[in-house]
Parts: structure tokens; C-alpha cells; sequence
């Protein structure tokens, strides 16, 4: 059992509150009629899926049902920040060990 | 290769079974292979098997990061069914299934092939009618597949509770009679040592840590350990970790890796002879030949790679479990463990060519990959001698993802398995 930062509520809560939904930053195509089916194919199946940092979209299910950011390594399964909707991550980069400790600051 | 035979057990009996003979080599990796495959799990040893055995390539090298059948091979339930809903998952993997009745003798190597026959339960209507059309379906594919209701999962199963009283109360179920279970690692082993005996090299502790490409086709791999070793064609089957390799080539997957997990209890007499699964309750449950009970449902939401499960599932598997069977409530588990599983949009493999030419990829088989393995090997076999796809693995495309041609299987996929 984890526990995870709701950016939202501002508040650790149980891990049995929330829902994993997937990679995080995908941008809906701005001119869907243009798109050829490759892109589309794109855009909906293929997904990055990396060993190690990765941006996750989670949702609050049980608490404010507010969708954020999730910062987490799919190795150590540290999760490394949480961050609201429409904004960036501070830690892009496990190696770099000054994102951490500012964002911990 | 030494023949087994029971009179071989007895004569190594005589000299305390110190004189059996290495099972496989731990040859040197050479600088050049006609065919490289990526991962030493069930599905690569059996690619590499099939390769030898039916297309006469025996200048096979399988890379395996860490040792031989240790990563799913050796994590999952051992359930092999192939009562799938869609023609094309349907004939792929009674395909397997025609493989597996017969392999042990094939690969002179005692695979524990028992096919119990799994039950499928249903405990809605909706289930029920779902059991009816998949039951349907099979049939007109020639897969043995019944439909029972409650009287008849009861004189199979007596110690489920099929009583009207429970929450979720069973209506029914599919049978499929063929269907079983096998012994995990030793179908691994068979098929590794089998190949090697017709000269594929099998290097463990090699770990790719690069596909190397020439004009946007693969001409070989780097390795930590061993350097480059070049090769005309490249197989990659190495399950959780199919979205590195495919980075390291330069394109992505629809994939996303799981941890899966499973659990087995103490063992305990046997009472439980056959397989039962519920993917409405959530979870299924087996008894092995040791006597412990083997139990899975569904995999943690979010990607990971860390090879090991989630306290929460552990607590959701066991209360679906004693919803079905009260019985085991007092029996205490034993060990945990988890395993990466790739999982595909719609719960069917990929066996298909790459953005990267001379490269392969067969992977996407989730959370039941493991009844396939013969089947798999033997169609992505085929893929690598001649780089075509064979016939039943031709709408395992990765390309389906762009035209759409997607084969839904999560009904008969249901829970993992």
C-alpha cells in the first residue's frame, strides 16, 4: 500500500483512492479531420511505456474526482511528484538528482 | 541428446544420479547467426525449436538477459485452455493447444500436460449469454465446449458454492474439457533443451542493450556482455520488456507493461481437480500436483516493472476466491510474486514485421501468454525462416492498430490468466 500526493485536495491519501489512467501529455490532434489513419492509430494504441520515468495521468476515484500528473518511476515504483492538470513536470529526468531536491524543497 | 526414459531413472539410480548428462550446453557466443532471438522464455526457446525442427535453421543464437525460462515463463498459473471467442484468436490458439496434447513425447520431456478441463463461470445473465455465444463459437471453430448450468458446475466442482444464496450467485459456465494445466519451467527446459540438442545456441546472461541498424534494417545486437553479434534476422520475445527493445529500434508499441501477480497457498490435500475461473467475481484458482493452491485475478492498473504485485490485488483476489469457495477461507498462502505482462488494446498478441526491416516482434500476449507457447513458437518460427507471417498469425499484425482490423478478446481474455 502507497500513498499519493492529491494535488487537488493537497493531502496523502491510499493508494485504493485512486485509478492509474494511463500516459500523461497526449494531445488530442488539433485537426482531426486531416488525420491519416496512421496518426490516429497513433494517437489512440501506441504509447511509450518506458522502463524507468514516466508522466501518468491518475485519477482521485474515491476523493475529489479530479484527474492530475503523476510522476513515478515504473522501476522502483517511487513516485517522484504530482502535479495538476495543464501544468509541467519538474522532474523529467531520473539521473538528474537537483530536479528532486528542488522539487522537495 | 540423452534419452529419458524410466529405465534411464533407474540405471542412474545405481550410481546415486551423479552421471546425468548437462541438459544443455553454455556454448560462445559466434559473431554472425541467421537468426537472433531476443529472450530465452517459453515463447523464444520454443521459436527457437520449431526453427530447427521444422525449417532446418540451426544457426540460431537465443539472448537471454538473465537465465532461461525465468521471467513469466516461471511466474504464471499454468492454464492452457483455447475456448477464444474470434476466429482468428480461437484457431491460434487451439493451434497451441493441438501442440501441447503430444509434446511431452515429442520433446522427450515430462511437461506435467494435464488437461483437467476449466471452467468458466457465470453468475449473470449477461454472463450466461455470453458463455452461450462464445460456447457457439467454438464449436463451429471444432473446439470441445459446453455450456452447464449450475447443476452441472456442481457435479463437476462439488466443493464451489453454487447455492442461490450468494451474492453473486452461479448460474453456469463453459467447459471446455481439453483445456488444463502444464508444468511452468518444464516446458521451457523442453523446448531449450530439445533445440539445443539440434545445435541453437542458447547464451544466458546476455542482456541487449542495443539493436543495431543499417539502412533502416537490423543487422544485429549489442550486448553488455558479449559485445555485437551480428544476424540476418532478429526475433524479438521478450514480453514486459517489448517496449524497450522497441525503443532501442526506434518505434513505439501499442503495448503497455503490467505487474501481474499470483499466489499460492500452502498445500493441502487434494480436492480441487479441475480449473476454475470467474471473471465477474475475479479471480481463479487451481490446485497443483504438490497440493498447493494456485491463485490469479487481474493485474495492478498502472505500468510498471518491478516484478512484483500490489498488497490491494492480493486482498481483491482472495475475497473473490472465498466468495466462491467459502471453504478455503481459513487456508493460509505461502508465497507472492509478480511477473511483467505486455498488454495490447484488445487482448491479442502481436506476431508481425516492424517499422525496421529484418526485425520481428512477438509480443502483446498479456496476461495469457503462457497456454500459447508451442503455438507461438511454432507460427513466429515461420515468420523468421521465411519473413512472412504464417496463416494464422497474419491478422496479428501490429499494423492492425492502423487500420483497425483490432480482434476484441477481452470476454474470452476476461480475467488474467
Amino acid at each position: 500500500m502507497f500513498y499519493l500526493f492529491c494535488p487537488y485536495c493537497g493531502e496523502h491519501r491510499e493508494e485504493e483512492e485512486f485509478h492509474p489512467r494511463g500516459q500523461a501529455h497526449l494531445s488530442r490532434p488539433e485537426d482531426p479531420d486531416g488525420c491519416t489513419d496512421e496518426e490516429w492509430g497513433d494517437f489512440i494504441y501506441f504509447r511509450t511505456n518506458p522502463r524507468g520515468l514516466h508522466h501518468e495521468i491518475w485519477v482521485h476515484a474515491v476523493g475529489c474526482r479530479k484527474f492530475f500528473n503523476v510522476t513515478r518511476d515504473t522501476q522502483s515504483y517511487e513516485i517522484l511528484e504530482t502535479y495538476r492538470m495543464g501544468s509541467a513536470p519538474r522532474i523529467t529526468d531520473l539521473n538528474d538528482k537537483q530536479q528532486s531536491r528542488e522539487v522537495q524543497a | 541428446m540423452q534419452k529419458y526414459s524410466g529405465f534411464g531413472l533407474l540405471r542412474h539410480a545405481l550410481t546415486y544420479h551423479e552421471n546425468w548428462q548437462r541438459v544443455w550446453r553454455n556454448p560462445k557466443p559466434k559473431k554472425k547467426y541467421d537468426v537472433i532471438i531476443v529472450g530465452g522464455g517459453g515463447h523464444g526457446l520454443a521459436t527457437a525449436y520449431y526453427l530447427a525442427r521444422v525449417h532446418n535453421i540451426t544457426n540460431v543464437a537465443v539472448v537471454e538477459k538473465g537465465y532461461l525460462g525465468g521471467g513469466n515463463t516461471a511466474r504464471n498459473t499454468t492454464i492452457v485452455r483455447s475456448n477464444y471467442l474470434w476466429d482468428e484468436a480461437a484457431l491460434l490458439y487451439e493451434h497451441a493447444m493441438k501442440l501441447w496434447e503430444g509434446l511431452s513425447q515429442e520433446l522427450n520431456y515430462n511437461l506435467m500436460f494435464s488437461q483437467r478441463g476449466v471452467l468458466n463461470l457465470g453468475h449473470t445473465l449477461q454472463d450466461m449469454r455470453d458463455i452461450h455465444r462464445r460456447v457457439s463459437a467454438n464449436r463451429l471453430n471444432g473446439i470441445d465446449s459446453e455450456a452447464l448450468d449450475a447443476r452441472g458446475v456442481q457435479e463437476i466442482v462439488p466443493i464451489l458454492d453454487c447455492s442461490a444464496s450468494r451474492r453473486y450467485p452461479v448460474l453456469g459456465a463453459s467447459w471446455q474439457p481439453r483445456a488444463g494445466v502444464a508444468r511452468h519451467d518444464a516446458v521451457a527446459w523442453g523446448f531449450a533443451r530439445a533445440a539445443d540438442a539440434m545445435g541453437v545456441d542458447l547464451l544466458q546472461q546476455c542482456e541487449v542493450t542495443d539493436i543495431l541498424t543499417e539502412d533502416g534494417a537490423a543487422i544485429g545486437v549489442e550486448t553488455r556482455q558479449h559485445g555485437v553479434i551480428h544476424g540476418d534476422r532478429i526475433g524479438c520475445v521478450v514480453a514486459g520488456n517489448s517496449g524497450v527493445l522497441a525503443k532501442m529500434a526506434g518505434f513505439r508499441l501499442p503495448i503497455e507493461s503490467h505487474p501481474l501477480q499470483a499466489l499460492v497457498s500452502e498445500p493441502i490435500r487434494p480436492l480441487l481437480d479441475t480449473v476454475v475461473m470467474s471473471n465477474h467475481v475475479h479471480g481463479y484458482i487451481s490446485q497443483s500436483d504438490k497440493g498447493d493452491l494456485v491463485i490469479g485475478a487481474g493485474i495492478d492498473g498502472y505500468n510498471g516493472y518491478g516484478q512484483r504485485g500490489s498488497y490491494p490485488t492480493v486482498e481483491h483476489t482472495l475475497q473473490a476466491i472465498v466468495e466462491m469457495f467459502p471453504i478455503f477461507s481459513r487456508v493460509r498462502m505461502n508465497r507472492q510474486w509478480g511477473g511483467i505482462v505486455d498488454t495490447c488494446p484488445d487482448a491479442c498478441p502481436i506476431i508481425s514485421d516492424t517499422p525496421v526491416e529484418n526485425l520481428f516482434f512477438n509480443c502483446g500476449w498479456g496476461t495469457g501468454g503462457f497456454k500459447a507457447t508451442p503455438g507461438s513458437g511454432h507460427v513466429f518460427a515461420t515468420t523468421l525462416a521465411t519473413g512472412q507471417p504464417h496463416d494464422l498469425a497474419r491478422p496479428f499484425s501490429m499494423f492492425r492498430f492502423h487500420n483497425g482490423a483490432l480482434i476484441d478478446e477481452h470476454g474470452a481474455a476476461g480475467v488474467a490468466h
